[in-house]
């Protein structure tokens, strides 16, 4: 079968400062026998393993148990603990969406990120325009996602600037009464986590 | 657990130039918001960054400021905020009247 595309260039090109230093440090600690190649193999491959399905148990959980909820918005932490997810000593902070207020995260300073709950940041969340522009101009940047605010709902942008690492609990959709857990996390995306989008409706 | 400040105290972020890996990003200097919550202690960032122990570790609250006091041009609801995690050393309180 024949198959064609535009040629492209390779990306080859020399390595850069960092990514020497990385290779050094990284062999070194081999060397001396402080990790092996294995163990840091698995470490990218549980940190890869990782997705929003974990959050999405979060969300679901507490859309269907209110005192899970409360217990999630007091510390963040405990409770997902208690979904058996373990975040180590990162320390999280939900931040819930109702009638009045939406809430959307960013870094503006790096990519900080609730990677145990999510997995891997996607590509924008890194970009220096979402950065630069969702705490500056978040309803117009939220309107680009395809999520329009009502002009009486609060916007509140959280800016993971040091320590915590920040969730949001979206609302609950309208139509999802008596759905099932796992029903309910197949409606939460990794978006709505973030707070750029909502869950998805329910299927008619 | 000792905190200068408590949620509710108007404070100003403290608009200082330095070099280094700091945590309180450039639009916030000079700002005026309200502590939220303490979020806890934490080994100091600016010193850890650089193989320091970080200590003593330092409060670190959340601090809600309005987002049309941050930009001028701002357009949204009046009532739109931003929050951020910033460090005890970097806040001082707010002297100045609440418009």
């Amino acid at each position: 079968m024949t198959h064609a595309h535009p040629a492209r260039a390779d990306d080859d090109r020399p390595p850069t400062d960092y990514e020497l230093l990385e290779t050094a440090v990284r062999e070194l600690l081999i060397e001396k026998g402080i990790v092996t190649a294995d163990e840091i193999r698995a470490a990218i491959e549980a940190m890869d393993a990782r997705s929003p399905a974990e959050g999405a148990r979060v969300v679901a959980r507490a859309w269907l148990d209110a005192d899970y909820r409360r217990r999630l918005l007091a510390d963040g932490r405990a409770a997902v603990g208690e979904l058996g997810i373990d975040i180590g000593p990162t320390r999280l902070v939900v931040v819930e969406n109702t009638a009045r207020v939406h809430n959307v995260i960013v870094c503006t300073l790096c990519s900080c990120y609730p990677r145990m709950l999510l997995g891997l940041p996607p590509d924008w969340y890194k970009s220096r325009a979402y950065r630069a522009r969702v705490v500056a101009e978040p309803r117009a940047v939220l309107a680009e996602f395809g999520t329009v605010i009502a002009d009486d709902v609060t916007v509140r942008v959280h800016d993971s600037t040091a320590d915590m690492r920040y969730l949001v609990l979206p609302r609950r959709p309208e139509g999802s009464e008596g759905m099932r857990e796992a029903a309910l996390a197949a409606l939460v995306t990794r978006d709505a986590m973030i707070g750029v989008s909502v869950p998805k409706a329910p299927a008619a | 657990m000792t905190a200068r400040f408590r949620p509710g105290a108007r404070v100003r972020v403290r608009d200082r130039h330095a070099q280094g890996h700091l945590r309180t990003p450039v639009y916030l200097r000079g700002k005026a918001g309200v502590v939220e919550r303490l979020c806890g202690r934490f080994r100091n960032p600016e010193s850890l960054a650089y193989g320091g122990s970080g200590l003593p570790e330092r409060a670190l609250y959340r601090v809600r400021f309005s987002q049309r006091a941050l930009w001028p041009d701002y357009r949204g609801s009046a009532d739109d905020t931003l929050d951020a995690d910033l460090y005890e050393h970097w806040l001082d309180p707010d002297e100045t009247r609440r418009r």
